[in-house]
């Protein structure tokens, strides 16, 4: 006990040297009633989370409150192991796979997965089973999504991943997906923020999980004392307290603390989840999905790129032989498109227009990458074709050649050898780029890997898998572009 | 004999100065004629008003009956008389550098005057070979010497057969071997009855090979 104890004081003061402060981490981005910034000073956070971090910080100690830090949701396992805190929480779910390589606390809050759908549907879809075809959303990384993944071999439904648990209610009601599978708690908090309508939450459950608290593998003594400090909140009703102040009390947590007080031990993690397995095995299990998705980075900046290069020839062609206004117009959409944030053109095209139109995830990466990436090519191509000497320009009209035709016959062919090593790194560049489209639901390589990662917890293997295949798809292109440049520029030199 | 052609009180301005000041000369079938004067004086302007490459104030230009007059220069639509009426040599060539030397010459041929690969082929082949650079055709424009590259110019605005062909400083990169021959070519052209107005600051070129010459001072 005296050596725990000891242990605990130093782990608790080893903390950015501030003694006896138990910094705590997890992600205000995900809103109440987990972690959210307080309305009335928007630097404090509060949440039953935050409030079962103070009351954990009281037990063992460690001042009245604890601190702290912001991280996002999916990294909380990789900062815990890094030291920027002590204990991750903000609804982090009971795996294996975490238990297996980090120190966990005991479950102290038990969750239900249920299925959301629109009312007209809530007659016919009872199940995952009811969904096949279907399009099922929900947040990336989680328990939900394997769930999903799993159904998806079986049901043959379509899960769909969000970056947030925001995003995917709002698809439901937009008709983007058909059904939403979360978190009580989160499907609660959205069906409030709309008002109670627009979709309904099924009664049955499609699974049930736990929140636990993560610590850094090594600090096990902690987390038991941080174990016999829940304990005791469970015991003493404080816990109890904290919920139905936030509202999130219900039989089922009167249950689990019984059986955690009468068991003395943590219920096991009950829950599906890919359990931590060899490396090889690892890679084995994840290519197929991988290959997947690098198929899908591929798709995406194929097509984008495509269509950037007609939307650049017409914004070119705009530029350089257009009237006035035509000059204008496309040089004010040049502008703004190399003005502003990818980021920002893709939330605006797919959320943005969700109103007039309802595109489709990936029509709507392909038409924000390709629209945006075309008032870059139509630079290139300007420059490509005003580097061809107006003296050869004006040789072809002495010769009789009409403006079309010298377009054709000689600016354009010279152009287009200029324009290719541009455009090539363009094409790369756009190749990583895509991988921003993830925040519009569509899996790419980088968003695959992210899962990956979080899975298995760790970076270092799924990370040099990405690479590999990003390379892999990448240094063919700079080597055929600098092939086509040999033999055309051979052709001229 | 009638003049091919006529430039009658040509007056160009840049910035409100003149770079030309009522010019008048006339070129006849069979004639070679010179416009002399040191650089800047407006020889180059002169050829570009002609080949209608460049707008012109005041004045009249008048080739073999194809009128222009002062003012922006007209469409390419209204021009297409004028340009199977005249060619113009470029004092940089200006060869279209993705193009062999063959091509070069076939290309107005073929897409202007929609002859068949083969008798563009047959016209160029000849041209080329009468210019002394038939070995050439497969080169591209940048593996040929000076001298090679303004003979396919020559070639090119050859073609489609214009009446009057416009050279600019054809010397200029010649050493005295290729000066002569390039003379010789230029009688030989005129010889078949086209004229040729020759702009050039070489006065010892044009008092050898040229009928007459006009004097542009600045």
């Amino acid at each position: 006990m005296t050596v725990q104890i000891l242990s605990l004081a130093v782990a608790l003061s080893m903390q950015h040297g501030q003694p006896r402060v138990l910094v705590w981490g997890g992600d205000a981005e995900g809103g109440a009633p987990f972690v959210e910034a307080d309305p009335a000073d928007p630097s404090r956070v509060r949440g039953f989370d935050v409030e079962v971090a103070d009351r954990i910080a009281r037990g063992l100690g460690a001042g009245p409150t604890a601190r702290f830090v912001q991280v996002q949701w999916s990294n909380i396992d990789q900062s815990v192991e890094r030291g920027d805190f002590t204990l991750g929480l903000s609804g982090v779910e009971d795996t294996p796979a975490r238990r297996a390589r980090h120190a966990v606390t005991l479950p102290y809050f038990e969750f239900r997965e249920v299925l959301a759908v629109r009312p007209d549907d809530q007659n016919r879809i009872h199940d995952l089973g009811d969904l096949r075809g279907r399009r099922v959303a929900t947040l990336g990384a989680t328990i939900a999504y394997d769930l999903l993944i799993a159904a998806r071999d079986s049901t043959g439904m379509i899960p769909v991943s969000f970056d947030d648990d925001v995003h995917p209610y709002a698809d439901l009601v937009a008709g983007r997906v058909d059904a939403v599978l979360l978190d009580h708690i989160i499907a609660q908090r959205a069906l409030r923020r709309m008002g109670g309508r627009g979709f309904v939450i099924l009664a049955q459950p499609v699974a049930v999980g736990h929140y636990v608290g993560v610590l850094a593998r090594a600090d096990s003594v902690l987390r038991d004392s941080i174990d016999a400090v829940l304990r005791e909140a469970m015991h003493d009703g404080s816990l109890e307290q904290i919920y139905r102040r936030w509202s999130v009390w219900d039989d089922s947590q009167g249950v689990l603390f019984e059986r955690i007080l009468r068991t003395g031990a943590a219920g096991a993690a009950g829950t599906p989840g890919r359990s931590a397995s060899t490396v090889p095995a690892q890679v084995v299990a994840y290519l197929p999905s991988l290959a997947r998705a690098a198929g899908v980075t591929l798709l995406v900046s194929t097509l984008s790129m495509t269509l950037a290069v007609f939307v650049g020839l017409a914004l070119a062609s705009g530029r350089l032989y257009g009237s006035t206004p035509l000059r204008i117009l496309t040089t004010a959409y040049i502008e703004l498109i190399r003005g502003t944030p990818l980021l920002l053109q893709l939330f605006v095209i797919y959320y943005g227009l969700s109103g007039v139109v309802r595109l489709p995830a990936l029509l709507a990466a392909v038409l924000a990458l390709g629209l945006n990436y075309g008032a870059y090519e139509a630079e290139i191509y300007r420059g490509a074709l005003e580097a061809v000497s107006r003296t050869q320009l004006e040789a072809a009209r002495t010769l009789g050649f009409s403006e079309a035709q010298i377009l054709r016959l000689v600016r354009g062919p010279q152009a287009l050898r200029y324009a290719l090593a541009p455009m090539t790194n363009d094409f790369v560049a756009l190749l990583k780029d895509s991988s921003l489209v993830s925040v519009i639901t569509v899996v790419e390589l980088t968003k695959q890997t992210a899962i990956y990662a979080t899975n298995v917890g760790s970076w270092i293997v799924p990370g040099a898998l990405c690479a590999i295949v990003y390379l892999a798809m990448s240094l063919p292109l700079a080597r055929l572009a600098r092939r086509l440049e040999r033999r055309w520029g051979g052709r001229a030199a | 004999m009638s003049a091919l052609l006529v430039i009658d009180r040509l007056q160009v301005r840049y910035d409100s100065r003149d770079v030309l000041r009522a010019l008048s000369l006339e070129v006849a079938r069979g004639e070679i004629v010179a416009l002399m004067g040191p650089s800047g004086a407006g020889k180059t302007t002169a050829l570009r008003a002609v080949a209608a490459l460049q707008a012109f104030d005041d004045g009249r230009i008048v080739v073999d009956g194809f009128g222009l007059t002062p003012g922006p220069v007209p469409p390419e639509s209204r021009l297409r008389a004028l340009r199977r009426r005249v060619g113009l040599v470029f004092q940089a060539h200006a060869l279209f550098e993705h193009l062999t030397a063959l091509d070069n010459v076939t290309l107005a041929l073929r897409h202007v005057l929609g002859q068949s690969r083969t008798d563009a082929d047959a016209v160029a082949t000849k041209l080329l070979s009468e210019l002394d650079v038939g070995g050439r055709a497969a080169a591209w424009p940048r593996q040929l010497s000076g001298g090679e590259a303004q003979r396919v110019a020559i070639a090119r605005a050859l073609a489609p057969d214009p009446a009057l062909l416009l050279m600019d400083e054809p010397t200029a990169a010649l050493d005295p071997a290729r000066r002569s021959a390039l003379g010789a070519t230029l009688r030989r052209l005129c010889e078949q009855g086209r004229g040729l107005l020759v702009a050039t600051h070489d006065a010892a070129f044009a008092r050898e090979f040229a009928d007459r010459a006009v004097n542009l001072s600045t």
